[in-house]
Formats: C-alpha cells, sequence, structure tokens
C-alpha cells in the first residue's frame, strides 16, 4: 500500500457518494413540483439505510469468499474488514468505496416509479433489493463470481449498476403500474435547471465512480478518467445534432439525459479502451437511447424518468461494446473483437442477459410479496394531490402564507385566536 | 352574458380544462389563489416545527360567456372538479355590464364569440 492510492481512492469514494444526491437533483427536477421532494428522497434515504445494511451485510455477501454464485457472511457485521491492505488500498476502504455504488444503484430504480409509489413500500423495496439482487450480481462480477471467472469484462458496472438497476426499473414500473394521468395528460418537468445541475454533478462524481474502479491512483485510473471525459462529451456532441436535425432545437433535458447517457455508456469500458474508441463508444451509444426514449413516450410502459432507456439500453450498449473495442494495449489484458477476439462480445451479450434475468425475476419476486403485505402505491386523490404533502408532510415551495403554528399543549388550535400565530416568512427552516 | 368564476383544486385543474374544451368552450383565465372552504386543514412539519395548513392552494377560473354557453360550462366544471370530498370548491355566476375584444372593438356577444380562424 502507498499513500498516493489511498489518498485517491479516499477522494473517488466522495466524489461517487455526491453522484447520489446528485442523481436526486436529476430525478426532482423532471418531476412535478408537488412530487419533487419524495421523488428526491427516493435518492437520498439510500445514503442511510442502505449504507447501514450493506456493511452489515451486503457487503460481505458480495465480497467475501464464497461460491461462483454468492459471497459468504465472512464479513458480516464488518468481522475481518480493517486497515490490512486489499489490493492497493485498506480492505475498509474498499468496503466504503463499493458501499457507495451498493447506495446508488437502488437509486437509479426510484426512476421508473417515482409519482405513485408508496414511500415505505419503495424503502422496503430497495432495502432488500441491494441485499437480494445487487450484493449477488456484484459477486458475479467483482467478488470472483462466475461471470468473473468467464470472462466477463465490467470495469466499472455496465451491468451489476445499470443493466441491473433497469431491468428492475422496467419490472417495478410495471408491476407498480402507471400514473394515473400517464397517456392522458402531459406532465412537464417543474425545474430544468435542477435536472441540469443533477447532470452536470453526477458527470463530476462519475470521475470518481469510473477512475476510482482502478482501485489504485496509477495510470489505468488516468485512462478510466480521460475516456469518462471524451464519452459523454461524445454522446452530448451526437445527440445535440440529432436534437437539431430532428425538431431544430438543442434541447435543454436532452442534453442533460445524453450526459448521463454516455457516461453510462462508458462505465463498463472505462479502463479498457482507448480514448479514441471512448469517442467512438460515445457516438455510438447515443443512438439507442435517444430513439428508445422518443418511441417510450408513446408506449403504456410509465418508465417515468426513463431508466430503460437510459440506462438499460445505454449499460447493454456499454457493456457489448467493451467487448469490441476493449484494447491489449491500454487495458494490459483483455482485448475484444477489434483486438483479434471475438469471442468476447458474446460473453458480454450473455452476462447482460444473465444479469437482466436474475435481476427481472428477483425484483419481481420481491415486489409481489411486498404486495402481499402491504400496497405498493397511493391511489385516486392521494395521487392528485401530490406525494410531498401525502408522503413526507412538507411541501417544496411554500410561501407558508395561512400556516397555523401547532402548539404542543393546543390540540384544537383553530379556535382561540390568542393561540394563533401566522407565520409571516417562508414555511421551512 | 355571464361571468363564471369558479375555485377549484389543483388537481382538478387539467381534467377540467379537459372538460371545457369538449364543451367548446374557449377563452378561460386561471389564476393560482390561496383560500380556505372548510375542509379540514393538513398538517407538514419542519424540523421541530408543525404548522397547520389553514389555506389551500386553489385554482381560480374566469370565463365569459354568451347565455346559450352559461349551462354547458357549468356543467363542464361540475362534473370535472368535483371528487365529493370537502374543499372541491364554488362556481360563482355574475352578471356583466359590458364586454369588449381589444383587438377589434367588438362588443358583448360578439366579443365571446370564439373566433376559429384568424387567416
Amino acid at each position: 500500500m502507498n499513500n498516493a492510492d489511498i489518498a485517491w481512492m479516499l477522494v473517488a469514494t466522495a466524489l461517487v457518494l455526491l453522484m447520489t444526491p446528485a442523481l436526486a437533483f436529476f430525478y426532482g427536477g423532471l418531476v412535478r413540483s408537488k412530487n419533487v421532494l419524495n421523488t428526491m428522497m427516493m435518492s437520498f434515504v439510500a445514503l442511510g439505510p442502505v449504507a447501514v445494511i450493506w456493511a452489515l451485510l451486503g457487503y460481505s455477501l458480495a465480497f467475501a469468499p464464497g461460491n461462483g454464485a454468492i459471497g459468504s457472511l465472512a464479513f458480516a457485521g464488518l468481522r475481518g474488514v480493517g486497515m490490512e491492505a486489499h489490493g492497493a488500498i485498506p480492505h475498509l476502504l474498499f468496503m466504503a468505496f463499493q458501499g457507495t455504488f451498493a447506495i446508488i444503484t437502488p437509486a437509479l430504480i426510484s426512476g421508473a416509479v417515482v409519482e405513485r409509489m408508496r414511500f415505505n413500500a419503495y424503502l422496503a423495496f430497495i432495502l432488500l433489493w441491494v441485499v437480494g439482487v445487487y450484493a449477488p450480481v456484484a459477486h458475479w462480477v467483482w467478488g470472483g463470481g462466475f461471470l468473473a471467472t468467464m470472462g466477463a469484462l465490467d470495469f466499472a458496472g455496465g451491468a451489476v449498476v445499470h443493466v441491473n438497476a433497469a431491468t428492475a426499473a422496467l419490472v417495478a414500473a410495471v408491476v407498480v403500474g402507471p400514473r394515473k394521468d400517464y397517456g392522458r395528460h402531459a406532465m412537464l418537468p417543474h425545474n430544468v435547471p435542477f435536472a441540469m445541475l443533477g447532470a452536470g454533478l453526477l458527470w463530476f462524481g462519475w470521475f470518481g465512480f469510473n477512475a476510482g474502479s482502478a482501485l489504485s491512483a496509477g495510470p489505468t485510473a488516468a485512462l478510466a478518467f480521460t475516456n469518462t471525459l471524451l464519452a459523454p462529451a461524445t454522446t452530448l456532441a451526437v445527440w445535440t445534432m440529432f436534437d437539431l436535425f430532428r425538431g431544430g432545437a438543442a434541447t435543454a433535458v436532452g442534453a442533460a439525459t445524453a450526459i448521463v447517457v454516455g457516461l453510462v455508456v462508458v462505465t463498463p469500458a472505462a479502463g479498457y479502451i482507448s480514448p479514441l474508441s471512448a469517442i467512438a463508444m460515445g457516438a455510438l451509444g447515443a443512438i439507442p437511447s435517444y430513439f428508445a426514449l422518443i418511441y417510450r413516450a408513446k408506449t403504456k410502459l410509465d418508465d417515468s424518468l426513463d431508466v430503460v432507456a437510459a440506462h438499460g439500453l445505454g449499460g447493454a450498449t456499454g457493456a457489448i461494446l467493451t467487448g469490441v473495442f476493449a484494447d491489449a494495449a491500454w487495458s494490459g489484458g483483455p482485448s475484444g473483437l477489434i483486438d483479434g477476439n471475438p469471442g468476447q462480445v458474446l460473453t458480454q451479450a450473455a452476462s447482460v442477459l444473465i444479469v437482466l434475468a436474475y435481476s427481472g425475476g428477483a425484483t419481481f419476486v420481491i415486489l409481489k410479496v411486498l404486495a402481499l403485505m402491504m400496497p405498493l402505491r397511493i391511489t385516486g386523490r392521494v395521487e392528485g394531490v401530490g406525494l410531498d404533502v401525502t408522503q413526507h408532510g412538507e411541501e417544496a415551495y411554500t410561501a407558508g402564507d395561512g400556516a397555523i403554528l401547532v402548539k404542543p399543549k393546543e390540540a384544537s388550535i383553530a379556535h382561540g385566536v390568542a393561540d394563533v400565530v401566522v407565520s409571516e416568512s417562508g414555511g421551512g427552516l | 352574458m355571464k361571468l363564471i368564476v369558479a375555485i377549484i383544486r389543483p388537481e382538478q385543474l387539467s381534467d377540467v380544462l379537459e372538460a371545457l374544451f369538449h364543451a367548446d368552450v374557449r377563452g378561460v383565465t386561471i389564476s393560482r389563489v390561496q383560500g380556505h372552504g372548510g375542509e379540514i386543514e393538513h398538517v407538514e412539519n419542519y424540523r421541530g416545527t408543525s404548522v397547520k395548513m389553514a389555506l389551500a392552494e386553489k385554482v381560480r377560473l374566469e370565463i365569459g360567456v354568451s347565455n346559450h354557453f352559461v349551462q354547458p360550462t357549468i356543467d363542464a366544471i361540475l362534473s370535472a372538479a368535483r371528487t365529493g370530498e370537502v374543499g372541491d370548491g364554488k362556481i360563482l355566476v355574475l352578471p356583466i355590464e359590458k364586454i369588449y375584444r381589444i383587438r377589434t372593438g367588438e362588443q358583448d356577444q360578439d366579443a365571446v364569440t370564439p373566433v376559429h380562424s384568424d387567416s
């Protein structure tokens, strides 16, 4: 171990953690104002309970020595996770770095069920999902599981994070069902600047996600970092051209989306491909997601914030193209189709299908079991009023007019004028 | 000629506009307002502070219509804005003394008759 590697991985871990609040802003800006707090909380809440359950159980299931399918309980409760070296860094730092991935992955799913899923059902779902789906899939690829043995390449989580979360999102959108206004009324983003702020911060944090996945501060981190700059830049350029040719206007929501798609596409490949290949991947990766977004809105599938189009198709495209562009001269090992190893493309496609099948099936089971115990969604009037007020007892944008202070002892406050204080200022503190 | 003023729930606005459209009522002005109509106040919490929201968000529609459009307009709003719970709002029908269309100077009935093509 040396302190340069440790220093970079400390920073990278903090960068990845920032991506979850960034995702909250990205998603929060895209929903209606009556649901923005709920939508942002769906991401924020993952920072709490998911991180705890990861440390106590999830990490062990993913990374403790086990069999090809799952780890073991050897590291449960962080037993044996200390200062000793794990590769180039202390074991506990590796656990923390992986924890930030475990936090953002279930939060990604929320984009498919915003504006109608009950908050406590969502919370129960992501806790079960991170243990039952994320941990085993992470084990398959990064914990020495069977996908690693098979030779599947996934540098920073194209299949583990993005295909996995997007498949769960697809299933969740179908099981929870569409919003009542879906297909009847236009539901517009209430704060596009939030979405752009979120996309910008996601990009910033993604340097930790991809370059940190080198797990050291060496040249591989520099390669992944550079590719994380170039691929989304190219996706953004191509996306903007599509926008200009199709509608004559380069849209802001489109730009924010393009950045995320480009980042997703390069994620599985970041440390394996040349910078020029990253540009090619960013360009190619724009195509399926761009047209899937347009098509999805015409279907009955209320994947409200297009998790499937952005993360599912982007992740699958990236995973397969990793098998095309992986280059031994840059990766220091794995090579793909262009480098004379055509079989890698099939391995990549197989890994995507396996993750898709398991994530889809397991997510379906988790949601159906939960549905036996609690309603998954809010209905009728409550949906009209919005989830901020009904699920959280707060509003995002209140002038505070007519807000009457409820004092502790006075139950029937509305009756005495002397007991009533009308707040003059904004409602929030 | 009547001025129809309706105070409705904001979440019913899309439904009401749709119903008005189907009733061929064009020309509507809306404003976001706050008010109290006897409904139960909901309680919100901000850190240690609990507040009862005595004023609810409402939408106010103002529609100037000619006489034979009064009833269709009212019917459209009644059916689309109703949820059956306290707080659905009110419809007020007021007499109008005079109407001018600013663009042409047309008056009264002519001024509230929709123009379908400006070609």
